[in-house]
């Protein structure tokens, strides 16, 4: 079975072609693919921002006026803008896959896929919005 | 429209190369060749030793599989004209060995379709004097696209991380897994999760999604996977929260 094998008529050589290292580059669906499992480091990086600044918050005055400080410096700002437009494209993926894996019954009758892509794109709003209220009421 | 086209075509003969070569023929290119025909012309009346296999030439076989300039296509559904001026290379399906020219091995698929018990499971066979079992056009509804498969491979050929880990059990027979899991019918669910379940099952898919890009009867294998993987899920937290079954 093996290349190494000699061929005979009873003892075929088959030919196994490796997959490259590269072969994420073959395809621009393949690099989308990478690219969104790349997102989860940046998912990882905002959990751990986020700990950073509950921690800021905790430590009093100074140490949160430090934090803000840290946050504006412009490789923070740079990974920080980088992690926002990852977020998107991790969501957006998300959201294309999940009518496949999410099979919606109403009665007997399956809800159409768009609509399940709809109710994601509508909760998503619907949180930003209460986001939005939250940081910027009086 | 141009009435020739250039096939590039990948020959491995083992008895005397070690890779795939490729060779060039000039094939005549009416609108309603398809690939497999422009196959079958160089073998009439070119070369006699070309290997491939090809049964229905109407997509219900799923024999003639093959890579189409680096897509897999069902060659027997795939237009010549629509690869004009052309050249169009023509391989055997990825992530298969190759045994000679365009034939791959497709032993490992069709032992783990074995695996998932792609037929009607019954705990108890009713008499046939209690007549046949009955379904509702809803209930046929859940798994009919499933059943369209036709086990061409299209979907492993395309999958990355079957190219990479060759013992994933692999697109087709999820699918099929479920279009049996679906069915209500079907007593064989349990018996299936202990094979989807392992890590070579469901688990071993990262949703790249490309089986249901390639898939030629629309059937999304992704979609049954990811399905299952809920299922599978919901099982498991039923046992971990609910552990006598209740």
């Amino acid at each position: 079975m093996a290349g190494t094998h000699v061929y005979t008529d009873y003892h075929p050589r088959w030919l196994r072609r490796h997959v490259s290292t590269y072969w994420w580059l073959e395809k621009w669906a393949y690099f989308a693919f990478i690219l969104r499992e790349a997102t989860c480091l940046f998912v990882a990086w905002f959990v751990a921002y986020l700990l950073l600044m509950i921690g800021a918050v905790v430590g009093g005055a100074d140490t949160y006026l430090r934090f803000l400080d840290w946050s504006a410096s412009p490789w923070v700002l740079t990974l920080n803008a980088a992690s926002f437009l990852f977020m998107i494209y991790h969501a957006i993926t998300f959201f294309v896959a999940a009518p496949q894996a999410l099979v919606v019954h109403v009665g007997r009758r399956p809800v159409p896929a768009q609509l399940v892509l709809a109710g994601h794109y509508l909760a998503w709003a619907a949180a930003s919005a209460l986001v939005v209220w939250v940081l910027t009421r009086p | 429209m141009q009435d020739r086209i250039t096939l590039q075509v990948a020959r491995y003969r083992p008895e005397q190369e070690s890779d795939i070569t490729f060779e060039e023929h000039d094939v005549p290119c009416p609108k309603d060749w398809v690939i497999l025909d422009g196959l079958n012309h160089i073998k009439d009346r070119i070369d006699g030793t070309l290997s491939y296999r090809w049964s229905c030439r109407m997509g219900i076989c799923g024999s003639c599989g093959m890579t189409v300039n680096g897509e897999p296509k069902l060659t027997c559904a795939t237009f010549l004209s629509d690869y004009a001026p052309g050249p169009v290379r023509v391989e055997p399906l990825r992530n298969f060995p190759v045994i000679r020219d365009l034939i791959v091995d497709i032993g490992d698929f069709m032992q783990k379709l074995v695996r998932v018990k792609p037929w009607l499971v019954r705990e108890v066979e009713k008499p046939l004097t209690e007549g046949e079992y009955l379904q509702t056009p809803d209930e046929l509804d859940e798994y009919k696209h499933y059943s369209m498969c036709i086990n061409c491979m299209l979907c492993y050929a395309a999958c990355p991380i079957y190219g990479l880990d060759s013992k994933f059990i692999g697109p087709a027979a999820i699918a099929l897994a479920q279009r049996y899991n679906f069915d209500n019918r079907d007593q064989g669910s349990g018996d299936r999760m202990a094979v989807l379940s392992e890590h070579e099952g469901i688990w071993g898919c990262t949703f790249v999604g490309e089986c249901t890009k390639v898939c030629p009867k629309h059937v999304d294998p992704a979609g049954a996977i990811q399905r299952y993987k809920l299922t599978a899920a919901l099982e498991t937290m039923k046992s971990f929260f609910l552990p006598r079954g209740a």
